[in-house]
């Protein structure tokens, strides 16, 4: 069972009590606690069972401006008094850094909305596996799908934030994730690929069928891949990958980043750094939403934040630190961003496919080729060559590259825009980056 | 060594006999308890910004029957706890009918100390030698923007009872020293990182000022990347440099050759035992047995001895790398490969220091073969898709070579390849081996684990290389 809220405060409290016993000036404490339980499936089998119960405390302690911080699985009153007494010498002996502080009073969240976050519903792991059973044989009904491994997983957390500024709030949150890999296998090669669906309620999450059988068509599709040669052309992301390319815009608009001097977004703010209709909205209050929040990791409340309208950047992500050294206000974004997405573009998917007599549509990307300070982007990429509009033949071993300065010059968005992540993007096309093949 | 049963309300013996009724019917499985201690201290933007402590106590319970793993973990070392750990793996295996395997090799052979590198310096000497590392690297070179540097100190002690009561334990020690530049000039912004570390101690880390020959490669690789060009595109010849470049053997065929992706047949490698995959002359060995290294363990997470596992001999197959579980299933022995990154997690196969043994040639001759193509000195992370065999890595310090000679260096690009095949494309095999600085971390099934690797220059005859220049 989840502990429950008066379990977690009267650690929080026990901490911040002792702390400030001990002399410090302030103080800052987060308990929380999950229970997640897994099934995982093999070739229609059984393979794993999975339980994990995990309880955490972080405690930031502050002497005027120097900080320190501790962390521990051990929640025991024996070892917390122990850890503190060490974390406050540590903090003492920490130098002063002029901009550490506790959020401002007046920006901490004053309620707590109901977000729809929790669902009570129990699954036994029967349950799962009577799921994984239907998923399963969706996806290896196939002859060419030679191996499939699939999970579910329900999590249940709770936490609590506390300050000493007599901060202190928390809310239970729930997910259920369904998880299907399959690897399909011809005379000429063997691929894999994936689907997943998310939910924070059991019943919104997809049918196992459906599942299964998106997983297993993905999968067959890439068979018998061929390598294009080198050469520019455009470049449409599949969903999946287009929000990776958001979330690399979500880290350079970072206020660590900006105030270190270390993205190439800085001193951008209200510059046009997208394509013309390009709107990013950061928005924590969507009910049942995979981000949601309601306030960050510091108990700052988070409004809507719209970070680019017509193509301008219009904010950075701000939390209490990099704010006070940038002159800024938080905006209650420490820890990131909450449900972020690009709007709809007005364009459906199949006009998309067809606004070039030929393109690259990408389903996968692999490495780690984004870098933040220069804007550069190189990856290695999986897909299909599309003509006229038709999906032609799987693609692999090549890579794409260009600059995000670019890139984000040259979007264009389909109307697609769904909430399987918490990170979202339409189907995105780019033109003028380079493909690396033959 | 940690008593895991000090301030509990349960005793050894209580956890011993519950291990042995729950594993009862099963073949194979165990109670992993771990203590670790660890600590982060970094420099950045002039300042101390982050001084923190951890402290991570927990069990993971494991039971495996046939094929199937039962896992729960928690980190409340108590009888409640336990017991409620061993209901959940019980409603798993209903069914278990196995005979537990007690067999498990020993050995007297330690590849580190015990000591706990936490408390080896103070907080004030880790400080003092941050704060010099920032005024070093900025009194060097105008066009400092940003110096970050930091110290990271671990100490795990893990325990492992397996059904019957035998207890095996380990004390791993391991430090990390890292350092990040960032250069500006005429508006343009680069990078340079380089760090040590391993299983050693401080001292031998620090002594005779060697943090400087770290802060001056860091700074090196910044300064040659702000001249750098945009990296070409296509396919052509490239020449690695010895060292932390092994990470390509690493993604290209070291993750294909572990045990859980050949038994399922989703390694692009399980039907090639005994076969060649790659040129003669390259031999490619996983050794968990050097002293001190950041791959190196006494036992793995199991409490099978590591060791000196032949993966490639002469271009020809001969080996896996095999858990307990995966070998029993494969029908051959554990290579002492077994690991976790903590108790939360199911123990996997998974590399070790992963190495490429010397050849005859030398870099200069491979350099000399080359009329147009790339020489990649240094590599940020690398990816590898197990299924289609194809693999990526980052280059962050690499140049072009243009009618046998080193010309400019080039923009971070990311090459790929396909792993089975690449390594029938290595045409020469330098003789100037080398271990990397100890700095790697592998990431699998979302556990990241610390690794090494080592190889010599190699001349690789056609990758692609994923520049923006046509």
């Amino acid at each position: 069972m989840i502990k429950n809220q008066e379990f977690l405060k009267k650690k929080a409290s026990y901490c911040i009590d002792l702390v400030k016993k001990l002399g410090a000036t302030g103080s800052s404490v987060i308990v929380n606690h999950s229970v997640s339980e897994t099934v995982n499936f093999r070739n229609q089998k059984l393979d794993e069972s999975n339980r994990s119960d995990d309880l955490g405390i972080d405690i930031t302690i502050y002497f005027g401006k120097k900080k320190s911080s501790i962390s521990s699985s051990n929640l025991l009153n024996d070892n917390l008094n122990t850890l503190i007494e060490k974390c406050i010498e540590t903090t003492k002996n920490t130098p002063d850094d002029e901009f550490n502080s506790l959020p401002d009073k007046d920006l901490l969240a004053k309620e707590v909305k109901d977000l729809d976050l929790y669902d009570d519903t129990h699954l036994e792991n029967d349950q799962k596996i009577d799921y994984l059973k239907k998923l399963e044989a969706s996806a290896s009904d196939d002859e060419k799908i030679i191996n499939t491994e699939s999970s579910f997983t329900q999590n249940k957390s709770n936490f609590i934030l506390a300050n000493s500024e007599g901060f202190c709030n928390g809310y239970k949150t729930s997910s259920f994730t369904a998880y299907s890999v399959a690897v399909a296998k011809n005379e000429k090669s063997m691929e894999r690929d994936y689907e997943y669906s998310s939910k924070c309620f059991l019943k919104d999450l997809d049918d196992a069928e459906e599942l299964g059988k998106l997983a297993a068509d993905q999968t067959i599709r890439k068979l018998n891949p061929k390598k294009i040669g080198t050469e520019k052309i455009s470049i449409i992301f599949d969903k999946r990958i287009a929000k990776g390319i958001l979330s690399n815009f979500a880290s350079a608009i970072s206020s660590s980043a900006i105030s270190r001097g270390t993205s190439f977004l800085k001193d951008k703010i209200n510059q046009k750094i997208f394509s013309d209709k390009i709107k990013i909205i950061d928005k924590p209050d969507i009910p049942k939403g995979l981000g949601s929040r309601n306030f960050d990791s510091e108990g700052v409340k988070t409004d809507t934040l719209k970070l680019v309208e017509q193509g301008i950047l219009k904010h950075y992500l701000i939390d209490t630190y990099n704010g006070k050294k940038l002159n800024l206000k938080s905006n209650g974004r420490c820890g990131g961003t909450s449900n972020l997405y690009f709007e709809n573009g007005n364009i459906n998917f199949k006009d998309l496919l067809n606004l070039n007599p030929k393109s690259l549509y990408i389903t996968e990307t692999i490495g780690h080729g984004s870098n933040i300070v220069t804007g550069d982007y190189s990856v290695g990429a999986t897909g299909f060559l599309i003509e006229n509009g038709e999906f032609k033949y799987p693609i692999n071993e090549i890579t794409i590259a260009g600059n995000f300065k670019d890139m984000f010059q040259n979007v264009t968005l389909a109307n697609d825009l769904n909430f399987k992540y918490a990170t979202n993007s339409p189907t995105m096309m780019i033109e003028g980056m380079v493909v690396a093949g033959k | 060594m940690t008593n895991f049963f000090e301030k509990s309300d349960l005793s050894r013996n209580q956890a011993e006999d519950i291990v042995s009724e729950t594993l009862q019917k099963c073949d194979d499985g165990e109670l992993y308890l771990e203590n670790s201690k660890s600590e982060s201290i970094l420099l950045d933007d002039n300042k101390i910004k982050n001084s923190s402590y951890n402290s991570d106590l927990g069990f993971g319970f494991r039971a495996i029957s046939d094929e199937i793993v039962a896992y729960s973990h928690s980190n409340e070392i108590s009888k409640n706890s336990l017991k409620q750990s061993s209901r959940n793996l019980k409603s798993t295996l209903r069914s278990a009918k196995g005979n537990y395997n007690h067999f498990i090799p020993k050995s007297n052979k330690r590849y580190y100390e015990n000591f706990n590198p936490i408390d080896q310096k103070t907080l004030n000497e880790k400080i003092e030698i941050l704060n010099k590392v920032n005024n070093y690297i900025r009194s060097k070179n105008k066009n400092v923007k940003q110096v970050t540097a930091n110290f990271l100190g671990e100490h795990k002690s893990i325990e492992i009872i397996r059904s019957g009561g035998e207890t095996l334990s380990d004390v791993r020690p391991l430090i990390r020293f890292n350092v990040s530049v960032m250069l500006e000039n005429n508006g343009r912004k680069e990078t340079g990182v380089y760090g040590i570390g391993g299983r050693k101690s401080y001292n031998s880390y620090l002594k005779d000022n060697n943090w400087k020959n770290v802060c001056d490669e860091a700074l090196r690789i910044a300064s040659v990347n702000l001249e750098s060009k945009p990296a070409p595109a296509g396919e052509m010849k490239v020449v690695l440099g010895p060292g932390w470049p092994a990470i390509l053997i690493h993604e290209a065929v070291g993750h294909g050759l572990e045990g859980d992706f050949n038994r399922k047949k989703t390694s692009a490698f399980h039907d090639l035992m005994g076969q060649k995959v790659a040129s003669e002359g390259v031999t490619i060995i996983d050794d968990g047995t050097i002293d001190n290294r950041r791959g190196s363990l006494t036992i793995d997470d199991e409490g099978t001895p590591t060791e000196k596992t032949v993966l490639i001999e002469n271009g020809i197959l001969k080996n896996f790398m095999q858990d307990r579980l995966n070998a029993r299933l494969m029908k051959t022995r554990s290579t002492g490969s077994g690991r976790r990154e903590n108790y939360r997690h199911i123990v996997l196969p998974r590399m070790r220091n992963t190495m490429m043994l010397s050849g005859k040639q030398t870099q200069d001759e491979m350099i000399k073969a080359v009329n147009k193509g790339i020489f990649a000195v240094s590599f940020g992370g690398g990816q590898v898709d197990i299924t289609s065999g194809k693999f990526v890595f980052n280059c962050t310090e690499a140049y072009e070579i243009i009618n046998g000679k080193i010309g400019s260096p080039i923009k971070g690009a990311t090459l790929i390849g396909d792993g089975p095949s690449i390594l029938k494309e290595v045409s020469m095999v330098g003789n100037d081996m080398m271990l990397d600085p100890g700095i790697g971390t592998c990431g699998k099934a979302g556990q990241g684990v610390p690794v090494g690797v080592a190889q010599p220059s190699i001349l690789i005859n056609k990758m692609t290389v994923g520049g923006t220049k046509l």
